[in-house]
């Protein structure tokens, strides 16, 4: 991407597009023949589909702290429905 | 999309004032919305503040839902503004041009190493998820808002821009340049541990 060339620019714009499969057929193939001939452009392709793996293989990851469902619970009126879970 | 399908919902039941039915609802998604809440807010307490609010608003304005979009999106529309709106008050940095985010301007990535090549277990160690963590927190909270929904929540782009009021064009946007901040974040932290790994 040293360059910025125009056909940097357009990768990006339609990066996400193409990392959600929503990019149309042919401007796929244009992309994928911008990155088989451009290096920055592929790292910066393969580093990006890296983050986005990341981010949902762990970012669900997240802990409830203890009595927050029962404080919940209560705060709603909903006490007697707090047995299940809790 | 999400952990649970909110069409499971009776929404004549919930809006009639049905308490189980409600309780259901708050035990399907008090995960998600807890979880927005402290990726969007950094501290746990203000993220139980978002949670307890979402859903005293939910229970308040249920008679009024028109089931324009659905459930879930609803809810996260809510949480959401509880956050920004908490945000706001912590007064923290909220660009002064609300649409600064949705400029042409280029982001021109400048990390340009190749680090998907570290062995697998450098990737999820404890230290590395902090640092995934930290780097959503340094994102404008309008980039943050897009990202979480899209990405973490799997909430699809029409129902992301329900949930935020935005054109679908201004969500795309959003989350492209949400997704190449963080893409240089975690390039200059994976950066660095693949010069380490190859000193060794």
């Amino acid at each position: 991407m040293k360059s910025h060339t125009h056909d940097c620019r357009a990768m990006l714009a339609d990066l996400n597009d193409y990392l959600d499969g929503d990019l149309p057929e042919d401007l796929c193939a244009e992309l994928e023949n911008h990155m088989r001939e451009c290096e920055n452009c592929r790292v910066v392709f393969d580093t990006m589909n890296k983050t986005i793996y990341l981010y949902q293989s762990c970012g669900r990851e997240v802990d409830v702290p203890d009595g927050a469902r029962t404080r919940l619970f209560s705060a709603l009126k909903l006490d007697d429905f707090v047995a299940p879970g809790n | 999309m999400n952990e649970t399908n909110t069409t499971e919902f009776s929404l004549e039941l919930l809006q009639a004032g049905d308490r189980a039915e409600f309780a259901r609802l708050v035990d399907a998604y008090y995960t998600p919305i807890y979880r927005l809440g402290l990726k969007m807010l950094g501290d746990s307490a203000d993220a139980e503040d978002v949670l307890q609010n979402t859903f005293l608003k939910a229970l308040q304005h249920l008679p009024n839902f028109e089931g324009r979009s659905s459930l879930s999106t609803w809810l996260y529309r809510i949480a959401a503004n509880e956050a920004l709106m908490m945000l706001r008050k912590r007064r923290l940095t909220i660009p002064v041009d609300e649409n600064a985010d949705d400029s042409d301007d280029d982001f021109i990535p400048t990390q340009l190493t190749d680090w998907c090549c570290l062995p697998e277990q450098e990737f999820l160690t404890d230290e590395s998820k902090r640092h995934l963590d930290l780097a959503i927190q340094r994102l404008p909270e309008t980039l943050k808002v897009v990202f979480l929904l899209r990405d973490i929540e799997g909430l699809s782009i029409r129902e992301t821009s329900e949930a935020l009021g935005l054109s679908e064009t201004a969500v795309k946007t959003r989350l492209l340049r949400a997704r190449l901040h963080l893409r240089e974040s975690l390039s200059g932290y994976y950066g660095e541990r693949l010069n380490a790994e190859n000193a060794q």
